[in-house]
């Protein structure tokens, strides 16, 4: 709780903060995502209705109100690395995770998802890891970089 | 003394093929060469070829590796730094030592990524030396807030968001806005599928844009702006950040900045994962904390935006265009370009195309030079069969108009946009059907939803596309989707909605028999759409080696090793083509149709 008070702190209460706030409580949340005691201490920092909170941490698709794995992968699903193979990699990943899109692995490491255009193309099939980019993906690779995590890097 | 520099790229493609590796080894060369003193390091934002990455650059000479690998930096120390010979067999096709002679670098006209790749981005006094912040300080000292904008608008620059609206026409409507206090926001909200210039630009010259906030904010008088930056971009937001410092602690932002009575600073806010927030009003909702939902306009921004104050937003690669405009005058940039569109713009190329990356040429150039001669064409063995310009609201445009120049009014008249820039080239093993379902499937998931036609009326043309592809399209399809598509763009408030048909408009305008041979014949030409093909062992090929086999995932690959030929169970098959890659006589084909 005291690191939750300390990072509200570093925010001004103002309405604009909101989302750097949001991005900072699920950041250092273990399961990256947000509680409701989250949406209400940021609310009560703002002053500002719980529903207003609410209303934006459903609007953005990078906010989570159900908890997920420590590590969130995230596949590009944009036009060109569709073209590339992302559905070969989507697949390839749920078979090594054992898990569906939107899941978590039973060890909660990790959760699979799809994203927007991360904008790296000349590199696809793409990939993020956490803020790690990882390009011209194939199963190898793949399994490299899960592995890499999997061993906490 | 010092007779080498290196640039490594570490743009974020580069990186994530390898590029920190690579420089780490290199230093780790260096340091067991003694060559430390000889040869220095630098570390610059995006080069361009992505594909080619990590690639490298070394001066004086100018000489260009492309792949290069860890396992590559011994030979390079040996050979090159130590004995003077380039490696041959990491140079661009093996072929040209200097940079000039790549078709790639010699067709581009650099204004907007002129530092991107050659300054290291991460400090300051490298923009200042390659002529950084000379327009600032022009503007504030020599020139009156009239003269900055009026100097914009003669050079004819227009936004290079999308839309292209002139921006010294802006810039003065937000000078004679009412209205105080005033703010500046660049957007760099970069959502559209493969377009990334304006992370380039923000990942390897992060001065250039906030210059370009700066003048602009001492045009029209505002103290405040915002960068609104999304957050899957986070070397681009951390490079933005170090800038910014770098900026205040030189006093280029902040109080009396250059020692004049003119006050400026930024802040930096990041989104969350919302396309529509690239869309101006939606924008000003997210950076307010709201959800970022457009509203109708007018009021536009500059009379009434951010907490309802007149509030100026210009896009990331607009903004770096600013001082090339103040610097070199406005008559210099105005040489380059066509008549309505002047100056250059910056294309990320994409799909079955040799140079994939990003590059800048001359506004005007054909599609034709774009493509063919910057990009390469597509590989050997393929066929050009369109062009996707625009992102998911731009359009395709087939083989036979790639003379068309490229020009905000001309793509428009063909029923593409010039977008943000994003081009992705497609073969003759595209579907267009697909290709234009593909693009709908985004918009309907970005709508927003305020507006019912677009959120409504997208996803039932997304119905309509998926029924096709899937094989049960009906003749009432085709009207019914352009009626949707005319529906949608009445009645949308933003560029999103107004704009989410085009991809199916120009793939039904120009690819008409695609969809024909969808519905009528239940066939996909390009044997992309799997409910629409079937796969097919040609009996003389075959020699019964197994491969197929052995990668099918769903055992549909069938036979016995030596007693040629295999078959493929059409009811077990997936598709996934993993038998088609794995054949050694390309015996296995996909034919449009289904079986039988």
């Amino acid at each position: 709780m005291a690191d939750k008070q300390e990072i509200l702190s570093r925010h001004p209460r103002s309405e604009d903060r909101l989302l750097a706030i949001l991005h900072d409580l699920q950041e250092a949340s273990p399961d990256n995502s947000l509680t409701r005691d989250d949406l209400a201490l940021v609310a009560d920092h703002l002053e500002l209705p719980l529903s207003r909170v609410h209303d934006a941490v459903t609007f953005y698709s990078m906010f989570s109100l159900r908890p997920r794995g420590r590590h969130l992968i995230r596949v590009c699903d944009s036009p060109h690395c569709h073209l590339e193979g992302a559905w070969s990699v989507m697949q390839e990943l749920k078979r090594q995770l054992g898990i569906g899109e939107g899941e978590t692995t039973e060890d909660g490491l990790f959760t699979l998802e799809l994203s927007s255009c991360l904008g790296v193309c000349g590199v696809a099939p793409v990939m993020m890891v956490d803020e790690e980019m990882v390009g011209n993906l194939t199963p190898d690779r793949l399994r490299q970089v899960i592995d890499r995590y999997r061993e906490g890097q | 003394m010092r007779r080498l520099d290196v640039l490594v790229c570490s743009g974020t493609a580069c990186v994530s093929s390898g590029s920190t590796e690579v420089k780490e080894s290199l230093a780790q060369a260096l340091a067991d060469s003694d060559l430390r003193s000889e040869v220095r390091i630098l570390e610059t934002g995006c080069m361009g070829p992505c594909e080619l990455g990590p690639v490298m650059m070394i001066y004086p000479e100018g000489t260009f590796y492309v792949k290069v690998s860890p396992d590559d930096v011994q030979e390079i120390v040996e050979e090159h730094f130590l004995k003077g010979r380039p490696v041959r067999r990491l140079l661009w096709e093996g072929v040209a030592p200097a940079l000039k002679e790549v078709p790639f670098f010699a067709r581009q006209h650099k204004l907007v990524l002129a530092n991107c790749g050659i300054i290291n981005p991460e400090r300051i006094e490298e923009y200042i030396a390659r002529g950084g912040y000379e327009a600032l300080a022009r503007a504030v000292s020599e020139m009156s807030p009239e003269q900055v904008i009026s100097e914009v608008s003669a050079s004819g620059l227009r936004g290079r968001g999308g839309a292209g609206f002139p921006a010294g026409k802006k810039w003065e409507l937000m000078r004679n806005a009412n209205g105080s206090p005033k703010y500046i926001v660049c957007n760099a909200d970069e959502g559209d599928p493969g377009a990334f210039m304006d992370r380039a630009v923000l990942e390897g010259d992060p001065h250039a844009v906030i210059e370009g906030m700066a003048v602009a904010a001492y045009a029209v008088g505002a103290q405040r702006g915002f960068v609104y930056v999304r957050a899957e971009y986070p070397l681009a937001i951390s490079r933005l950040e170090e800038a910014v410092g770098q900026a205040r602690r030189m006093g280029l932002l902040g109080d009396s900045i250059l020692e004049t009575d003119f006050s400026f600073d930024i802040e930096l806010r990041m989104g969350a994962g919302a396309f529509v927030c690239g869309e101006e009003t939606a924008l000003i909702a997210s950076i307010e904390g709201k959800r970022g939902e457009p509203r109708p306009r007018p009021p536009f921004p500059t009379e009434s935006g951010l907490w309802g104050c007149p509030t100026m937003i210009n896009n990331v690669e607009t903004l770096a265009c600013v001082r090339h405009v103040v610097v070199g005058g406005a008559d210099k940039f105005a040489s380059v370009g066509t008549e309505t569109s002047k100056g250059t713009k910056v294309f990320a190329l994409a799909g079955q195309i040799r140079n994939t990356g990003l590059v800048e040429v001359p506004m005007g150039i054909s599609l034709r030079e774009l493509v063919m001669e910057v990009g390469g064409g597509v590989p050997e063995g393929r066929n050009l069969k369109a062009v996707q310009i625009g992102g998911p609201s731009g359009g395709c445009l087939p083989e036979k108009l790639l003379d068309v120049p490229v020009d905000y009014e001309s793509l428009g008249e063909h029923g593409a946009i010039m977008g943000s820039g994003g081009v992705i080239v497609l073969d003759d093993t595209a579907c267009m059907v697909n290709v234009a379902k593909f693009f709908l499937e985004f918009t309907a998931d970005e709508s927003c939803g305020k507006c019912v036609p677009c959120r409504v009326g997208t996803s039932t043309m997304l119905d309509i596309l998926s029924r096709i592809v899937a094989g049960q399209g009906t003749e009432a399809d085709v009207p019914r989707l352009k009626e949707l598509a005319e529906s949608i763009k009445m009645g949308s408030l933003c560029g999103l909605g107004q704009t989410a048909p085009n991809p199916v408009l120009s793939t039904l305008r120009y690819f008409p028999e695609e969809y024909e041979a969808h519905i009528a014949d239940r066939a996909c030409p390009a044997g992309v759409c799997p409910d629409l093909v079937h796969y097919l062992v040609l009996v003389d090929q075959c020699r019964a080696c197994d491969r197929c086999r052995q990668v099918c995932p769903t055992g549909a690959a069938q036979g016995a090793p030596g007693t040629p030929p295999y078959h493929i169970e059409d009811e077990l098959c997936i598709r996934c083509g993993a038998c088609v890659e794995a054949c050694p006589f390309d015996a296995i084909i996909v034919k449009p149709g289904r079986k039988g």
